[in-house]
């Protein structure tokens, strides 16, 4: 459990120094308790105190970078159990199976659609991170020839290396060198000398343990022999067991600050079929997983779980915002209409939605009101009769347009005639108050 | 060192609601636990899944999710049969879309006529949807209630524009109703106490907290519906008890992912799988988040949903 303002001030030297760039020791503890100060800033501090400070204040899932590069995926550092309370911190990542019994060209051909898989979406780029390579043959040469297929058509990309044997694991983590793999397959009969490789090798450990109990026995076995970072799967593969399982682990690291069960899970979820995987998936992108392991990645599946993943990833307390530009809906023509309206993501999903169902091909310009919905940033000031003409002036649009009109929303109709004022030659015209109405506003001027 | 888990027990729990008659009532909520956290407690039932019917063809329905439905989707009752026959639908929703004035703009009385004969036609509970215009929906969902009482259906929606006339036909007639506003936990509350406050036992409500697609604010009803469900469970507030539903089909068939060819957005891959993945993953998004009662069209999607709910149980 994170320790309070109070039970840190105790451990502090209390001098009121200053140093630390705060009035006291009592203000500078409540500001570590509130993980908004770092115990570095502290000259003094004994190194008692910091032992027992730096493991309090560690964050309750360890955080860890898998891979190296650009290509490298952050996990861990998650601070709560639900997404309303606080941003769910580092998107899990997705890896896609290549087992070493495939034929090399088919390796290459999986390579190659994970290096293809980036997708931009609202401003992100979303792609497939990382590639499980598993030890389907049981036998070392085959998983170490596989490992240098891997490494040269999928260069910079993060590899998981899963087997149970530690000479194989060893002759696949050469190709990785510097790469920061994660070695899995860690379990009761092989700790100790997958830990040596994993160490050798600078080297995540990925435990396969049966069970929460076993879990937290082993990673505790691998801290023993060396190892820090490491991610865990509990056997959990059923879709019951793996929301049990996750939540019984989170809840843990959060809520008891239990250290044996704080790091980043691995969700092995592949299924037969390709619907029915991703369904699964969705549940362990909701509900706790750092990496899910799939067996195929087909476009329309990445497509949904990416979505899936930026939605419960994107901070509540930020509303998610679309760039600022004039947006065609369908293929305008030059007397196509045009509308105005914030740049709140869900009032952009909802407007241009609604002038999509309408079937009129028209512009949607979307202004930058950090994020704020029409009627919220008219009362911030942010969606003015001043700002909205300057924005419409410095567009261009008016000259890939027949008539110069432009359709507000309903509940800012107060601002048409000083629109008016500022856009000379415009006509302004008051649209519906709410998105659902937007066909039929379009059905009675055809 | 041991693992003890941390089992959470709660002082509320979801109220069940049962909807149908005779040999095919549906029993869904009942659980005094968090979503599939039946390691915890107890969850007596499974979420229940109604396919989406309308009143009228379905003309505005993406290609995709029209075509299984081609041949019985020219009328209401010989499609309401197929779903519950051929699909083995646990429940129908048929949606009243032809009453809106801008549609067909179809009378109280014609809406009331195609509830009795579907309501006549099939086994299976019936749900009751207006076509979201809150006037017309008044006249639309009283004349229907009427025609539908004895049936032990669903009557949607009631909102915060329409409820009283809404409410009071479906307590007239002995109905279950779905209260909806619009993406916020203080106005779902504030709705489910005014339509108790005119008599309406709150164990026949089921709240719907407004759906949205996959992409297109899904983490909004998501997290609202995460919020109502602990407020449910940890402050048990009684306000908040009722079921809620996911009325995905709607919100899903309509943006641009289960609409646009891969032809044009090859990246995208099959618009085919890629349309019934959007309505999946919204349903089991949802799902998670705590909907008990979902209301989809793809016979796909929910073929696969029902399938992982039985992998979540």
């Amino acid at each position: 459990m994170a320790l309070s303002g109070v039970e840190i001030f105790k451990l502090l030297p209390k001098t009121n120094c200053k140093k630390c760039g705060h009035p006291t020791c009592l203000a500078f503890a409540m500001k570590l308790a509130q993980r908004q100060a770092t115990l570095d800033s502290c000259p003094d501090v004994s190194e008692e105190a910091k032992k027992i400070l730096g493991e309090a204040s560690a964050p309750p899932v360890r955080p860890i970078t898998f891979g190296s590069g650009d290509k490298a995926v952050k996990m861990g550092e998650e601070t709560v159990l639900f997404r309303h309370d606080k941003k769910f911190v580092n998107p899990c990542a997705f890896a896609v199976e290549i087992k070493d019994t495939l034929p090399e060209t088919e390796m290459a051909a999986i390579a190659e659609r994970v290096m293809q898989s980036e997708i931009d979406r609202v401003g992100q780029k979303l792609r497939i991170d990382a590639i499980v390579l598993s030890n389907a043959s049981g036998d070392a040469g085959k998983l170490e020839a596989a490992a240098k297929v891997i490494a040269s058509k999928a260069a910079g990309v993060p590899v998981i290396i899963s087997t149970k044997d530690a000479g194989a694991a060893e002759a696949a983590a050469k190709s990785f060198t510097g790469k920061r793999p994660i070695i899995y397959g860690v379990d009761s009969s092989n700790a100790e000398a997958m830990a040596a490789v994993a160490k050798a090798n600078k080297a995540i450990v990925g435990i396969a343990a049966d069970g929460l109990d076993e879990l937290a026995a082993l990673t505790e076995k691998v801290k023993s022999l060396g190892v820090e970072d490491m991610v865990i799967d509990s056997g959990a593969r059923k879709a019951k067991e793996i929301i049990e399982h996750n939540t019984l682990i989170r809840r843990a690291a959060i809520k008891k600050n239990f250290k044996p069960l704080g790091y980043p899970i691995v969700n092995f979820m592949q299924r037969e079929d390709g619907l029915h995987e991703a369904l699964v998936a969705a549940i362990g992108v909701a509900k706790y997983a750092s990496i899910i392991v799939l067996s195929s990645i087909e476009k329309w599946k990445n497509l949904a779980l990416f979505t899936l993943r930026q939605n419960i990833y994107t901070d509540p307390q930020v509303p998610m915002q679309v760039e600022q530009k004039v947006y065609n809906i369908g293929e305008p023509k030059a007397e196509s209409p045009l509308f105005i309206t914030t740049n709140f993501s869900l009032t952009y999903f909802i407007v241009s939605g609604e002038i999509e169902n309408s079937k009129v091909a028209s512009r949607l310009a979307v202004m930058d009101c950090e994020g704020l919905s029409v009627l919220t940033a008219w009362a911030a000031g942010k969606f003015t009769a001043s700002k909205i003409a300057q924005f419409i002036t410095e567009s261009g649009v008016e000259k890939e347009i027949a008539q110069k009109e432009l359709i507000i929303p309903g509940y800012v109709a107060i601002l048409s005639g000083s629109i008016e004022d500022k856009l000379p030659g415009w006509k302004i015209t008051v649209g519906p108050r709410e998105a659902n109405a937007i066909p039929a506003f379009l059905k009675t001027r055809t | 060192m041991a693992f003890t888990p941390t089992k959470e027990t709660y002082s509320g729990k979801v109220y069940s609601v049962a909807i149908g008659t005779g040999d095919g009532p549906v029993t869904f909520g009942g659980e005094n636990v968090l979503p599939f956290h039946s390691f915890e407690g107890a969850t007596p039932n499974k979420p229940v899944i109604a396919f989406e019917i309308q009143d009228v063809p379905p003309s505005d329905w993406p290609e995709n999710v029209r075509k299984p439905f081609e041949s019985v989707s020219g009328d209401p009752v010989t499609w309401a049969k197929y779903c519950q026959d051929e699909l083995k639908a646990a429940a129908i929703a048929l949606r009243l879309v032809g009453t809106h004035p801008d549609r067909e703009n179809r009378s109280p009385e014609d809406a009331a006529k195609t509830v009795k004969d579907v309501l006549a036609a099939i086994k299976v509970p019936l749900i009751i949807l207006g076509s979201n215009h809150a006037e017309k929906d008044s006249p639309v969902l009283v004349a229907a209630s009427g025609a539908a009482k004895g049936g032990n259906c669903v009557i949607g929606k009631a909102q915060e524009a329409n409820y009283k006339t809404i409410a009071a036909a479906a307590m007239a007639n002995n109905h279950k109703l779905i209260a909806m506003s619009e993406l916020d936990i203080n106005l779902s509350k504030q709705l489910n106490i005014l339509i108790t406050q005119m008599g309406f036992e709150k164990e026949r409500l089921i709240t719907d907290p407004m759906c949205s697609a996959l992409g297109y604010g899904l983490e909004y009803t998501y997290s609202v519906m995460e919020r109502i469900r602990l407020a449910a469970l940890t402050q048990n507030d009684t306000t908040m008890q009722p079921p809620m539903l996911g009325d995905i089909g709607m919100y899903v068939w309509k943006v641009k992912e289960t609409q646009a060819p891969e032809s044009d957005l090859p990246h995208w891959g099959s618009l085919e799988e890629r349309g019934i993945a959007w309505e999946a993953v919204t349903a089991v998004g949802l799902l998670v988040a705590g909907a008990e009662f979902l209301i989809m069209r793809h016979p796909k999607a929910v073929a696969e949903v029902q399938k992982t709910i039985e992998e979540l149980i």
